[in-house]
């Protein structure tokens, strides 16, 4: 690990100030000091904004939305009341995700920031392209099993890891975020980005952009559920997750459906054309496949993954006849 | 380098550190309390787990200087003087440990966990605190990795006191 | 003797307040830092090494490597000739050590400002079963012939009315003890030395670090009261404890290192990958007509490791005709190593997978085929058991299981999104026993017992005091038993399940003296009584089942049953003993689902290298996991009548666990792990 200098700040505004290039935001570690210790990460500078008061969760009355401090533990998102109840989604993605520990850490900023679990990213021994644009991406034909099958490029086959984000991106999130240049909001999806030929940036933000927090709308009515595939049980990242919510009248007709997938690319995906293709028909298996279908015609799985094409179509429409048989 | 002033155990330290050491390091090669383990460094394994203002944390991913000012509680904290906490005891008495390594962990991870009553992965109503039962124990104690595979009785230990615990609230 | 009853550890409290002390903690004044370099090339020389820059880090107080290579004394093992030469064996091996002042120092000095440069030769790590490089090793380990041959194999094959011919492949595994491997080198300023480690044996440990670095074994002093866990891995001494004496001797001060857990994956062992071909025939009946098992498998271009991957396929069944063979290439990659029963632990998942499908061709039940080929005397050597109740283990197996109550037919059970099934397997390994020596001096109103074992989690410390009181018709409260320590009475190591066999004689003989030299004192050595050997087969034996539930439409397969029905002689401490078949058990449904190391062969090295990517059992994989044993009077084995423990609960699993899955889903997997890439490909 390099040596850095550590700074605490009371507020965002002098958070903004003290990172500087070089410097980098701290928010629980465990994905940061994580990667500082692989020598991935070296920040001159570490601004720990874990005590900053972004630590609520505010939900509007009932019917209404949410939103929450950036500083705000896994843990306590997932425990929440309010997200227990509205965003059942949110608090089971949140909950699939890591270990008690690492989530008692981890904040939900640093979480939509946490980078890929690449094996070549994560070992300074070997060329990546996310870590050094033009080394090449070995992934490619290499250990590629846990890697992209939708909207990967040349450059880089990585996908994104966190499974809260799958859940935000099918919610329609927006991040608040405060920087050099002022406060803007971004929305979900759309805060990841492709790898393009540009694969060190996993998002839009700019340097030194700081997450305040995540607002919620408030959710479309209908059922709601995260499931994750994964060889261990627990404590693994996924192969492939859905985040799914499916709202049907009484005639059995699909009147609100939202989708995104963790596991398959390097944003988490949201399945607008799954989504498409249910919105105002009837539901029922055959119309969750044909939806899968549509979706996944997008994927372009590389030699060795192209197992997660068929787990992705498997999952969305077991996931969704769970909801709406 | 960096000041920082925090308790363990109960004992007030200050030190003068490497803003590189890791809360781990911290308590093992500067304080001595080697009973937080070290398996992995990167909150992988969970043998450094310690409770942090009272919530099990990985000491390994926590910066030293990021805990000025905070609590810490590692497994020597545990026990009431000679007095084991019950679920040292029920570890014993479960046999829910072979070489011991992930042990300190374990305990600092169930003695957290048993005060998290929220929901979990595998909790069906998501609106309800559930209870212990032994699918609940497994996966939340599933951020601490025993290669022994102790599981079966580490699992039989924490339910045990956790249901003392329960059948004391229930009595008051 | 009588069963002593469910003593619980004697280090228990130690270890659950945190007072145990492994090999990194123990504090010796004025330790240093020391952390290993690694190559990053899978073979090839270096050319230049400069630590000027290194050296010039505040902090950092020495760097040794091969720009000036450090003198050593006789070096058998070549894994342990640290900084000797240029030559780079494979990637990851260790290059250098930067010595710090703290670990944060030594590890950026080595990471960031130590310079070295290769020249990378072409390298080869890949195993396939048509490399022309393989050949017939002629001892696999420890030491058995590398092949066995009886009858006419091609004959009984094809009179056979069923047969089998299927290849099986397990890969590269890695022990991942949960503690780090890890030592402290402390010269003392005669020229001895005092060595904390991480080890499976104290003794065998002592006498080759003191090989090595050219020092009389009374000079080297190894230390190592708890461990962490080795599984094999710390069964030899690894290069970071000759790299950690070299450095305190450049230093002038004691140095500690601890391997990272990514340093792990290159420097202390692994089980090597196997493909390995089974050919079965069997009779109308269902009688084995022939067996041929083949295992393909790796070694290092630095020594020969031979895995002894079919040698249990010369215990398990009858058949006239029966063939057991080995082949090795030698490749640019680590030294593979023992791991949790090397040889029958991979070679049981490939014969009990086919045994499997060769109940399924003929339409005999699995346990039946099994009970069917029960042979009278050990298969290849014609030796009688000592005793052998595999038979008793399968039939008490299958009925505590309900094996009576299975739908033979795969892939119809469902519930909701699972599909469910069973399967069972064999399991066996050998019980061994190695000289040992050990004293017992009554002190204090007690007894001491000194014996220089080691508990590695088998709960040995706890066996031996209870094996001493019963000897010495005491209560075990009065027996302290010290182990962990070169300085006590020699002993071999804890491994091949021989631990408590091999100790406890030693440990009985010792007690048996006391008592007959007037009360006071007795000391034993039984090189000759082991040495005199035995006209038996002695093997463990054990029947495993699993039932399985997988996904139907993800793949994912999960465990919510395993029992083992074990015959392992007398059980000491049954509390004990069944934490050790069920860890064994445990770690086998890792090996059948999840584990995992992975090369990418241009680069050479172990990818998945963290517990994050190379997956173990977590807690929610294990559900009830359950191990009983036969009652099983032996009396041709060793004063307790007991069989080794610790490994057979991992032999059966996985083929258990495989036989399970595709009675689930009608899908057979020949190649480990069962993943969901694997089930929907
Ligand atoms: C063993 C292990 C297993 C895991 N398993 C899972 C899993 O299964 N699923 C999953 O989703 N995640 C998993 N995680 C990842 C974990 O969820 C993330 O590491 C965590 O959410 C990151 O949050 P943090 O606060 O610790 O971030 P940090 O590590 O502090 O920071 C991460 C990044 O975000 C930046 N950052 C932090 N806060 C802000 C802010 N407010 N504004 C702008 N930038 C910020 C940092 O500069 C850094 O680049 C696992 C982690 C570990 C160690
Ligand atoms: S996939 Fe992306 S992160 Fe992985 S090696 Fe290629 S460029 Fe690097
Ligand atoms: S050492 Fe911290 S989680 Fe493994
Ligand atoms: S007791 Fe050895 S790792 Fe858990």
């Amino acid at each position: 690990m390099r040596e850095f200098e550590y700074a605490r700040a009371r507020d965002g505004r002098e958070a903004v100030a003290l990172c500087e290039p070089g410097a980098r935001y701290l928010g629980g570690g465990t994905n940061l000091v994580d990667l500082m210790r692989l020598g991935v990460e070296t920040p001159a500078r570490l601004v720990d904004v874990s005590r900053l008061p972004y630590d609520r969760i505010e939900a509007a009355p009932s019917g209404g939305g949410a939103r929450i401090g950036a500083a705000v533990r896994n843990s306590d998102l997932a425990a929440h009341p309010v997200i227990r109840r509205r965003y059942p989604m949110l608090a089971r993605a949140v909950l699939s995700g890591g270990s008690g520990q690492v989530r008692n850490m981890a904040t939900v900023g640093g979480n939509l920031l946490q980078r890929t679990r690449c094996p070549y990213f994560q070992d300074v021994s070997k060329p990546c392209n996310k870590r050094h644009p033009g080394d090449g991406c070995p992934a490619i034909e290499g250990d590629h099993r846990n890697l992209a099958i939708i909207g990967h490029s040349d450059a880089c086959v990585a996908t994104h890891p966190s499974d809260m984000a799958v859940a935000l991106a099918a919610l329609d999130a927006r991040v608040h975020v405060i920087g050099p240049g002022g406060e803007r909001v971004v929305p979900m999806p759309g805060l990841h980005r492709l790898p393009g030929a540009e694969p060190g940036r996993d998002t839009v933000l700019e340097p030194g952009e700081l997450i305040t927090a995540i607002e919620l709308p408030a959710p479309p009515p209908g059922r709601s559920v995260y499931r994750k595939v994964r060889e261990r049980a627990s404590f693994a990242f996924a192969l492939v997750s859905v985040a799914a919510l499916l709202g049907v009248d009484s005639a059995g007709v699909v009147r609100h459906c939202k989708i995104a997938l963790g596991g398959v690319a390097h944003v988490p995906w949201r399945a607008a054309r799954a989504e498409g293709a249910l919105l105002g028909r009837t539901a029922g298996p055959d119309a969750y496949a044909a939806a899968a279908d549509a979706e996944l015609a997008l994927a372009r799985p590389l030699p060795r993954n192209a197992y997660k094409v068929t787990l992705a179509r498997n999952l969305i429409v077991a996931t969704l006849t769970e909801l709406a048989p | 380098m960096a000041e920082i002033t925090l308790r363990v155990n109960g004992v007030e330290r200050s030190l003068s550190l490497d803003t590189r050491v890791s809360l781990l390091d911290l308590l093992r090669e500067h304080l001595g309390l080697t009973g937080s383990k070290k398996g992995c460094d990167h909150g992988q394994c969970g043998a450094c787990t310690v409770l942090i203002d009272g919530r099990r944390a990985n000491a390994c991913l926590a910066l030293a200087v990021a805990c000025d000012g905070l609590e810490i509680t590692t497994v020597e904290g545990l026990a009431d003087g000679e007095e084991l906490h019950p679920l040292q005891a029920a570890f014993v008495e479960c046999d829910a440990f072979q070489c011991g390594y992930c042990t300190p962990g374990q305990l600092c991870s169930a003695a957290g966990m048993l005060r998290e009553p929220g929901p979990s992965a595998v909790t069906g109503d998501l609106t309800e605190d559930p209870a212990l039962t032994a699918e609940e124990i497994r996966e939340r104690m599933s951020g601490n990795l025993c290669r022994c595979g102790a599981y079966v009785n580490i699992v039989a230990a924490v339910h045990r006191v956790a249901a003392e615990r329960a059948r004391e609230v229930a009595g008051r | 003797m009588s069963t002593i009853g469910g003593m619980r550890r004697v280090e228990g409290r130690e270890k659950v307040t945190g007072r145990a002390t492994y090999a990194f903690e123990y504090a010796v004044e004025g330790a240093a830092y020391g952390h290993p370099v690694q190559a990053p090339i899978a073979r090839g020389r270096i050319t230049t090494i400069d630590a000027e820059a290194a050296l010039a880090v505040p902090g950092v107080l020495a760097v040794v490597s091969s720009a000036d290579p450090p003198p050593l004394g006789s070096v058998e093992d070549p894994e342990l000739a640290v900084f000797q030469s240029p030559q780079v064996a494979y990637h990851g091996q260790v290059v250098a050590v930067v010595v710090a002042e703290t670990a944060e120092i030594a590890r950026e000095a080595a990471e960031t400002a130590l310079r070295i440069e290769y020249q990378a030769e072409p390298h080869d790590v890949v195993l396939r079963p048509d490399h022309p490089r393989l050949y017939a090793p002629e001892r696999v380990n420890p030491a058995f012939p590398g092949r066995t041959e009886k009858g006419d194999v091609e004959a009984g094959l094809a009179d056979a009315a069923y047969t089998v011919d299927q290849t099986y492949t397990t890969p590269a595994l890695h022990n991942n003890p949960m503690e780090p491997h890890a030592a402290i080198a402390a010269w003392e300023p005669d020229g001895s030395l005092t060595v904390y480690d991480s080890t499976q044996g104290a003794t065998a440990h002592r006498d080759t670090i003191a090989a090595v670095l050219g020092l009389r074994q009374d000079q080297v002093r190894v230390i190592s009261r708890h461990v962490g866990g080795g599984f094999g891995s710390k069964g030899t001494p690894r290069p970071h404890v000759i790299v950690a004496a070299v450095a305190a001797r450049a230093a002038g001060r004691p140095v500690k290192v601890a391997l990272t857990r990514q340093q792990m994956y290159d420097m202390t062992g692994y089980r090597t990958p196997t493909i390995q071909r089974v050919r079965l025939g069997a009779d109308e009946d269902g009688r084995l007509t022939a067996i041929d098992h083949d295992a393909v498998e790796q070694s290092s271009t630095l020594k020969e490791f031979a895995e002894q991957t079919t040698t249990p396929t010369r215990v398990m069944y009858a058949a006239p005709a029966l063939r057991t063979t080995h082949h090795l290439v030698r490749l640019d990659v680590p030294t593979p190593s023992w791991m949790r029963a090397p040889g029958e632990c991979p070679g049981m998942f490939a014969l009990e997978s086919a045994m499997d499908e060769l109940a399924e061709a003929a339409g005999i039940d699995p346990v039946e085929l099994r009970v069917l080929n029960e042979p009278a005397a050990e298969p290849e050597s014609g030796r009688p058991f000592s005793s052998r109740n595999l038979v008793a283990c399968l039939r008490e197996g299958a009925r505590r299981f309900g094996w009576d109550r299975r739908d033979p037919r795969p892939g119809v059970r469902r519930e909701g999104r699972w599909l469910v099934g069973t399967g069972v397997a064999c399991s066996t390994y050998p019980a061994y026993r190695r000289p040992s020596s050990a004293t017992a001096v009554a002190e204090d109103g007690g007894y001491v017992v000194r014996v220089a074992a080691a508990d590695i989690g088998t709960g040995a410390r706890t066996v031996l005091t209870q094996i001493a009181a019963e000897a010495l018709n005491t209560s075990p409260d009065r027996v302290r038993v010290e182990i962990g320590d070169s300085d006590l009475p020699r002993a071999s190591l804890a491994g091949g399940s021989m631990g408590t066999a091999s100790w406890g004689t030693a440990v009985v003989r010792a007690c048996e003296a006391l008592l007959k030299n007037g009360g006071q004192e007795g000391r034993a050595d039984t090189s000759e009584e082991v040495a005199a050997g035995s006209a038996f087969a002695r093997h463990a034996f054990g029947a495993q089942f699993a039932e399985v539930r997988v996904d139907a439409d993800t793949g994912e397969v999960r465990v919510p049953r395993l029992l083992g029905v074990f015959a392992a002689g007398r059980i000491v401490n049954p509390v004990l003993a069944r934490s050790q078949f069920i860890g064994g058990m445990t770690m086998g449904l890792g090996m059948a689902l999840m584990e995992e190391s992975f090369v990418d062969p241009r680069f050479g090295d172990f990818l998945n290298h963290d517990l994050a990517q190379y997956h173990v059992a977590a807690c929610a994989d294990v559900q009830d996991v359950e191990a009983v044993w036969i009652d099983e009077e032996d009396p041709y084995l060793n004063p307790m009548g007991s069989k080794g423990i610790g490994e057979i609960g991992i032999v059966g699993t996985a083929a258990a666990i495989a036989n399970a899955v595709y009675h689930a889903t009608g899908r057979r997997v020949r190649d480990l792990p069962i993943t969901p890439a694997r089930l929907l490909s």
